[in-house]
């Protein structure tokens, strides 16, 4: 097992703290939302989306297009906010974040919300959805990949090893998956809640090409994500360590802030006035 | 009629390139000639249910119509939640083939007995039911699953089950099939009971009582309109089912009845599985005599409904213990 490589020194840049505003934003909006676990996932989804998918905002059903499956769909603030700014829908749909007349809702929707390839929020159903997507592809012969986004809590589901299997027997290298490994879940450390270590030889023994990254360096980001396939015959699970709640001191590593509702305006300057001072 | 089924599924696969084969763990020769001919699109994936599902959704949801087979509870009861969100959510066309719908796996107990898996999912919308009576009919709905747009749970009986419709009508789904007319009661029913209405019919006869059978292929969405029909022209109706009386198809028929306003003016039974696992082993046949869905339990009902000695508000039977 390799040890977790140490954070890099230095904050977030203009773009993360801009996408954190617009997801601390569309809270307030809708008075609730999955903070930490959308803030420990804004740079994986950022350099996925900047750097590394193909997809056109224009016509997000191109069938050439990359698949990227938010599993963790609490974490949809943070793809909310990333899939506006590409032009997948109208910023203005942000601002009705789990609204009746909105089709931003606490867990993303397939059909509902450009750019969402499937209806997540229930965990361990993506990777085998995610299967599915890469057997397609290469029935088909298409080059396109499969991304599957992964929280930790959500591999304490026994559906997602299952899957993890069948993956691995169908060498899908053109599937990968990414685990936000903020290690908090919702009522406290992973660590204590479902122990999931040793994390990446679980991974490895299911079949898998692993490798650890910073989940909050876009160098360590780019840099692995250009190397997937990490095997040509093995899919690719890149463990992102990551601290939950990113960017925002009262809720780093806080599981008071994994979900909050009630959320009132004053709440909101204070994570924004937070952010802008951490 | 699983045969003729699974056949059907290699038939359509060499017709249309979109359709894809999905089994757990099935018997070992199972589809060999789809995988022959074409194993890029035969998948036998393990005792991984959940993950059988979630496959067949990222497949559907890319153009393809896979058909995944498997024990009829193993999908249900396991698999309920990745039905509900990753099938009928996305109103994915997948198709899902039960083995053993009802009674037939009687000598293995009761974790294999699918006598809940038309309550379960006639609670998911967007799933379409269908149980066909014998393998006539199968091969008939098999062509129709081709075109239907969203999930759809396909009850397989046991096999070898005998044949009491035609090769050659058309089959529609969402369609009740008037099997017989009557002017005295309506029997209800799906599937292999239909067998059990039919010979209760001819039993009623030969006491001079007419009764009409009407056959519902399809359990949901159920053709309320043609059993609203043939109910307001009976005194008294029976449902026969392979299932519990909680929540399958005399549920359906009760909820429709009694919300067209028909069910005060009419004497009602319900025949099926009383609210039990079942408690012996021995054969589907033996189960079914257990719980009175026989032919002979289901006239008596009927003309006892007609006699006034079947009091509503009274079980159909009570069990021996």
């Amino acid at each position: 097992m390799t040890s977790e490589p140490a954070p890099q020194p230095g904050g977030l840049d203009a773009r993360s703290l801009a996408l954190r505003r617009t997801i601390i934003r569309m809270m307030a909006a809708g008075k609730r939302g999955h903070l930490g676990s959308a803030c420990s996932l804004v740079e994986i989804l950022r350099v996925l989306y900047d750097e590394v998918l193909r997809y056109d905002p224009a016509n997000p059903r191109w069938p050439l297009r990359d698949r990227c499956i938010l599993s963790k769909g609490h974490g949809c603030l943070a793809l909310y906010a990333i899939l506006a700014d590409k032009g997948f829908f109208p910023t203005e749909e942000l601002w009705k974040f789990c609204r009746a007349d909105g089709i931003l809702g606490g867990h993303p929707e397939h059909g509902k919300v450009p750019g969402v390839e499937a209806s997540t929020g229930s965990l361990g159903h993506g990777l085998a959805i995610g299967i599915g997507f890469a057997l397609h592809a290469r029935h088909e012969r298409a080059g396109h990949r499969v991304v599957v986004i992964m929280s930790d809590g959500e591999a304490n589901e026994g559906s997602v090893w299952e899957a993890a299997l069948c993956a691995a027997k169908h060498r899908l290298s053109h599937l990968t998956v990414l685990i936000d490994y903020n290690k908090q879940q919702s009522y406290g450390p992973t660590a204590e809640v479902c122990d999931l270590e040793p994390f990446a030889d679980k991974w490895r023994a299911f079949g898998f090409s692993v490798e650890e990254a910073d989940g909050h360096s876009l160098d360590a980001l780019r840099s692995v994500l250009g190397r997937v396939p990490l095997d040509p015959r093995r899919p690719s699970a890149i463990i992102c360590h990551t601290t939950k709640g990113k960017g925002i001191p009262v809720a780093e590593g806080n599981p008071e802030w994994h979900h909050k509702s009630k959320l009132t305006e004053e709440d909101a300057q204070g994570l924004l006035a937070a952010l802008e001072t951490a | 009629m699983r045969k003729v089924c699974l056949d059907m599924v290699y038939e359509l696969a060499k017709q249309d390139p979109r359709v894809f084969f999905i089994g757990s763990d099935l018997g070992a020769g199972t589809l060999d000639s789809f995988k022959r001919e074409m194993p890029e699109r035969f998948f036998m994936e393990g005792v991984s249910e959940a993950t059988v599902i979630g496959i067949a959704a990222g497949l559907a949801l890319e153009g393809k119509i896979p058909y995944v087979n498997t024990i009829a509870t193993f999908l249900t009861r396991r698999c309920f939640e990745q039905i509900a969100v990753d099938l009928c959510l996305h109103n994915a066309n997948v198709r899902l083939i039960g083995n053993g719908g009802g009674l037939v796996y009687a000598p293995l107990g009761p974790t294999h007995l699918a006598i809940d898996d038309l309550a379960i999912l006639r609670a998911l919308p967007n799933m379409t039911i269908v149980a066909p009576a014998d393998a006539n009919e199968m091969r008939r709905c098999m062509r129709a699953t081709l075109t239907h747009q969203g999930p759809l749970y396909i009850r397989l009986a046991k096999g070898g089950d005998p044949i009491v419709t035609s090769d050659t009508e058309p089959f529609t789904i969402g369609r009740a099939v008037l099997m017989r007319e009557g002017a005295d009661a309506l029997l209800v029913t799906t599937g292999v009971t239909l067998q059990v209405a039919l010979a209760a019919a001819a039993l009623l006869r030969e006491q001079g009582v007419e009764a009409a059978v009407l056959h519902l292929p399809t359990v949901k969405p159920l053709d309320a309109g043609t059993l609203i029909r043939h109910a307001a022209e009976v005194p008294a109706i029976v449902t026969v089912e392979e299932h519990t009386l909680m929540g399958g198809l005399g549920s359906a028929v009760v909820e429709a009845l009694a919300e067209a306003g028909l069910a005060p003016a009419k004497r009602l039974k319900r025949i099926g599985i009383p609210d039990v696992f079942p408690d012996q082993y021995g054969s589907q046949a033996s189960l079914m005599r257990r719980y009175g869905i026989t032919a002979e339990h289901a006239a008596a009902t009927v003309t006892g409904l007609l006699s006034g000695a079947l009091r509503e508000g009274a079980p159909s039977m009570t069990l021996e213990p």
